[in-house]
């Protein structure tokens, strides 16, 4: 079977029971006996398992049935979970999420077959077993269980194939197929409630079941199902020469399938269809052992084929009319779980050209607004100005709601830290506790899909140098348990993320010296620069304070690339340091990076974009008021001094006139530096769309990109960041 | 923007038609001052008129600066200052041509003229046989012989190749 369409939704969705399983295992951790914790991880570790199976990955799926044994056996209390276990657990799905990223690079699992940690999961079993059963008997054990409940539910609940109406043919058909001695079997199909992709598992299904026989009719028809036009169960009939068990077995296969009831169909209580639809009435009379189902599903099927918007109702009619025990069990945890939300997985691509046709709609509605601008000589055209302003207006929502639909909450990146912290303790050796909030905080996909390494560094950092050991701490009267903190809020146009720690804090002196050692700095400049100066030295490339290089931070690789990452990203790292009691890393983001407000301003007769985001005010200033610190031009401004930057100097704008007596100047501001910039003119401010110069032209550091103006001219964008 | 857009579909199409015989190589022919050039034309994406380029600031003299192609911001490159000649000057021929190049992406270069298409087959394609390190000969590949005239056949990636840059 082709299973390569499968790939992505398999990857996907192998992503999700990985960091599924990471969470929950750290509850089981922490509280071993709780069952919905439990029953959770046996889902995923089944749901895995299934999947791995069916995309024919035969190691990951050896690994992953290995692994549903052990928490199969503490399910049923045999196993009481143990530290070393769940270390073990965790190598587990290392291991997976290897097997994971090799299929991810090459769309085959590569062939590290884990054979110590498979060995290891069956000294777990065998351990609390004494050694008595063999591995094979394990695993036979709970698949008996789960299929008995299903061939025992057969006709009695749920099995609601026995409802589907024949027509004469297929009647005949049947016949026949009995009469060579085929078996004919009737299956209902219960597909998980969580379940995204219900027609292609569907699908799954079918094609497993076609390998052993043929399916004669389904309820509902095929084509609904393709159209996902079901519930969550449908029933088919399938001629076959297999046995019952091996069929169920097939259907049972495929991830995401709750249940299968089946059973052998008897001719004879099969109901007769009638000419018409009015099945309805048919059905309820002959069918009467399995009344309970039949008289829910002959009524929705035609209502919900109409209008596929009701079908949220029915599903609520058919759900206690199937009372399966096993159903029930595996409800609980979900119960207490927030609705899952309707979520459509959409090819990011598809999302950038939706976002490119907005952003060339933008530029559409400048050249408009230029337009006007221009031609506007008396007030007779009021209309058209309506029209602009309302086909503003347009865009400017258009373009909310699609950059929304880019936004991702960053809770997919920090989610495993909790489970890297852990790994951290115990490597460490320290005693630490992650606290976090605001990972429902959105932000750009790609920016959160960048933002993680960045995230790691600092909390590795924080874990490695910024908490004490457990003596220090006692030592310094703090708790013995160290602090670090992941928040994230918005601020604006700009999310921030902090990682922070009640540790030592930064030692400005032990940087001082460091510095002055490696040479970065000199005596002189030691004495001149400021605390905050000396900290930020901490960002320049190959420095670092650790004493002696550990594996988890130290190797002088780790702060400059958080911040080129955090710059590349149109964003800035700071920090925020006390002596003794703890240090503050802030990471400020702009929330998207497509498309900005921006000033536009004049140099010679070129045409630059300053983003708005990075500019503090705009100053007329007289040559008069320019004063000069070390040959360099600065202005006091409201008794700040800022320093000059003449922007025809510095981008080699050919000069055309002197210098005039007045000077605009836009004060730009990068953390906590300022800068001003001289330009000729202003022209106004503007919705610009970000272009990039593409990989050919990327020397240039002060140019961060280009946008295309209303008149199709193309303008460059100043990266103020790169000039202070 | 009135452009000359050509067939941007593979040789393939053309194979397929049985219009193009394999071995017969398509070649827009360029001319800088009054010497002729050819250009593959797989690698041709579109030409236009010459615009107003954005100069960029800090990059190499032979990059001229970044055009709006249908709403992509393109680099344009000298060929002539690449090559050492004399500084383009711009007429009413002159044009840009838009490449597409795998390497690096779409890039835009300014000719003096363009004079035609040609179809060349192997056997009017002579391979360079200069292979000394003289940058102006690398940029070239072969020399096409067409109806008593010489057409240079322009290497595109060592054109595009950045070098001393600053």
């Amino acid at each position: 079977m082709d299973v390569s369409q499968y790939l992505e939704i398999f990857i996907d969705e192998t992503k999700e029971h990985l960091q599924n399983l990471n969470t929950q295992i750290l509850n089981l951790e922490q509280d071993s006996e709780n069952q919905d914790t439990i029953n959770e991880i046996f889902r995923a570790a089944h749901s895995l398992k299934g999947m791995a199976g069916t995309m024919g990955y035969k190691r990951m799926q050896t690994l992953t049935h290995d692994m549903e044994n052990v928490f199969s056996e503490v399910r049923n209390g045999n196993i009481k979970v143990k530290a070393n276990m769940i270390d073990i657990l965790f190598q587990c799905l290392d291991a997976l999420e290897e097997y994971l990223d090799t299929i991810q690079s090459s769309a085959d699992e590569g062939t590290n077959d884990n054979e110590p940690l498979i060995k290891a999961l069956n000294q777990i079993l065998n351990g609390e077993d004494g050694g008595e059963a063999p591995k094979q008997e394990e695993s036979a054990a709970p698949a008996e269980k789960e299929s008995a409940p299903a061939a025992a539910g057969a006709g009695e609940d749920g099995a609601k194939w026995t409802s589907i109406a024949l027509g004469e043919s297929e009647t005949m058909v049947l016949g026949q197929a009995l009469e060579q001695g085929r078996k004919v079997y009737g299956l209902t199909v219960y597909v998980e409630e969580s379940c995204i992709l219900k027609a292609a598992r569907a699908f799954l299904v079918f094609k497993a079941v076609e390998e052993l026989g043929e399916v004669l009719v389904s309820n509902p028809p095929v084509q609904e199902i393709e159209d996902e036009k079901f519930d969550f169960d449908f029933s088919i009939i399938v001629i076959t020469d297999s046995p019952l068990d091996k069929v169920i077995n097939a259907a049972q296969s495929v991830s995401e399938i709750h249940r299968v009831v089946g059973g052998v169909l008897n001719l004879d209580e099969v109901p007769e269809k009638e000419e018409e639809t009015g099945a309805a009435e048919v059905t309820e009379t002959p069918a009467a052992e399995s009344a309970a189902a039949a008289d829910t599903k002959p009524q929705q099927e035609p209502e919900s084929a109409k209008k596929p918007a009701q079908t949220p109702a029915p599903v609520k009619e058919s759900a206690p009319a199937a009372p399966a025990p096993a159903a029930k069990q595996e409800k609980k945890p979900a119960a207490g779980k927030p609705v899952v939300n309707r979520t459509v997985r959409v090819d990011i691509e598809k999302l950038d050209s939706l976002m490119n046709l907005v952003s060339e709609l933008i530029i559409a509605k400048n050249s408009l607004v230029a337009a006007t601008g221009s031609a506007d000589s008396g007030a007779g055209d009021n209309s058209f100005n309506e029209e602009i302003e309302y086909l503003e207006s347009i865009t400017t929502n258009l373009h909310e709601s699609v950059m929304k639909v880019r936004m991702v909450p960053i809770e997919s990146v920090v989610q495993k830290f909790p489970r890297m912290i852990r790994d951290l303790q115990k490597k460490l050796d320290k005693k630490m506790e992650l606290y976090l909030s605001g990972e429902e905080t959105e932000l750009d996909r790609t920016v959160v899909d960048e933002i993680g390494d960045p995230l790691m560094h600092l909390l590795r950092n924080a874990a490695d140098h910024g908490l004490e050991s457990a003596e220090k701490r006692l030592e310094r009267g703090k708790p013995e348990v160290g602090t670090i903190r992941l928040d994230a809020y918005q601020d604006g146009n700009n999310v921030i993320i902090e990682v922070s720690d009640d540790g030592g804090g930064i030692d400005i002196e032990a940087v001082k010296q460091k510095a002055l050692e490696r040479g970065v700095i000199t005596e002189d400049q030691a004495w001149n620069m400021s605390d905050k100066d000396i900290v930020n030295l901490l960002f320049l490339p190959s420095f670092s304070t650790a004493k002696k290089v550990t594996d988890v931070s130290g190797r002088g690789v780790g702060l400059d690339v958080v911040k080129s990452k955090i710059e590349s990203l149109s964003g800035e790292v700071d920090v925020k340091t006390k002596l003794g009691e703890g240090s503050t890393w802030s990471i400020r983001l702009p929330l998207t990076l497509a498309i900005i407000q921006a000033l536009m301003v004049i140099v010679g007769d070129e045409k630059y974009a300053i983003a708005l985001g990075s500019i503090e005010t705009i100053e007329n200033i007289t040559k008069d008021d320019i004063e000069y610190v070390q040959a360099e031009e600065v202005i006091n401004l409201r008794g700040t001094v800022i320093p000059l930057i003449r922007l025809d100097d510095m981008l080699d704008v050919p000069k055309e006139k002197g210098d005039d007596e007045n000077l605009v100047v836009v004060i730009v501001r990068k953390g906590e530096k300022q800068a001003g910039l001289v330009v000729d003119e202003l022209i106004g401010q503007q919705e610009i769309v970000i272009k990039s110069l593409g990989k050919y032209i990327n020397k240039c550091k002060f140019i961060s990109g280009a946008t295309i103006l209303g008149d199709g001219e193309v303008a460059l964008i100043l990266d103020a960041n790169a000039m202070i | 923007m009135d452009a000359l857009k050509l067939g941007t579909g593979s040789t393939l199409d053309y194979e397929e038609d049985g219009y193009v015989s394999p071995n017969i190589t398509q070649f827009i022919v360029v001319k800088f001052g009054e010497e002729q050039y050819g250009i593959d034309i797989k690698y041709v994406d579109n030409i236009i008129r010459m615009q107003r380029i954005t100069r960029v600031p800090k990059v190499a003299p032979y990059i001229k600066g970044v055009i709006n192609v249908r709403g992509e911001v393109l680099p344009v490159m000298s060929v002539r200052l690449k090559m050492d000649l004399e500084e383009d000057v711009e007429t009413k021929s002159t044009r840009i041509i838009i490449l597409k190049l795998e390497q690096h992406g779409n890039i835009g270069i300014v000719v003096d003229e363009v004079k035609e298409v040609v179809n060349l087959e192997d056997s009017q394609i002579e391979n360079a046989y200069n292979r000394t390190k003289d940058d102006k000969l690398s940029f070239i590949y072969g020399i096409g012989k067409y109806e008593g005239g010489l057409i240079s056949l322009l290497n595109l990636n060592a054109v595009a190749l950045e070098k001393d840059m600053m």
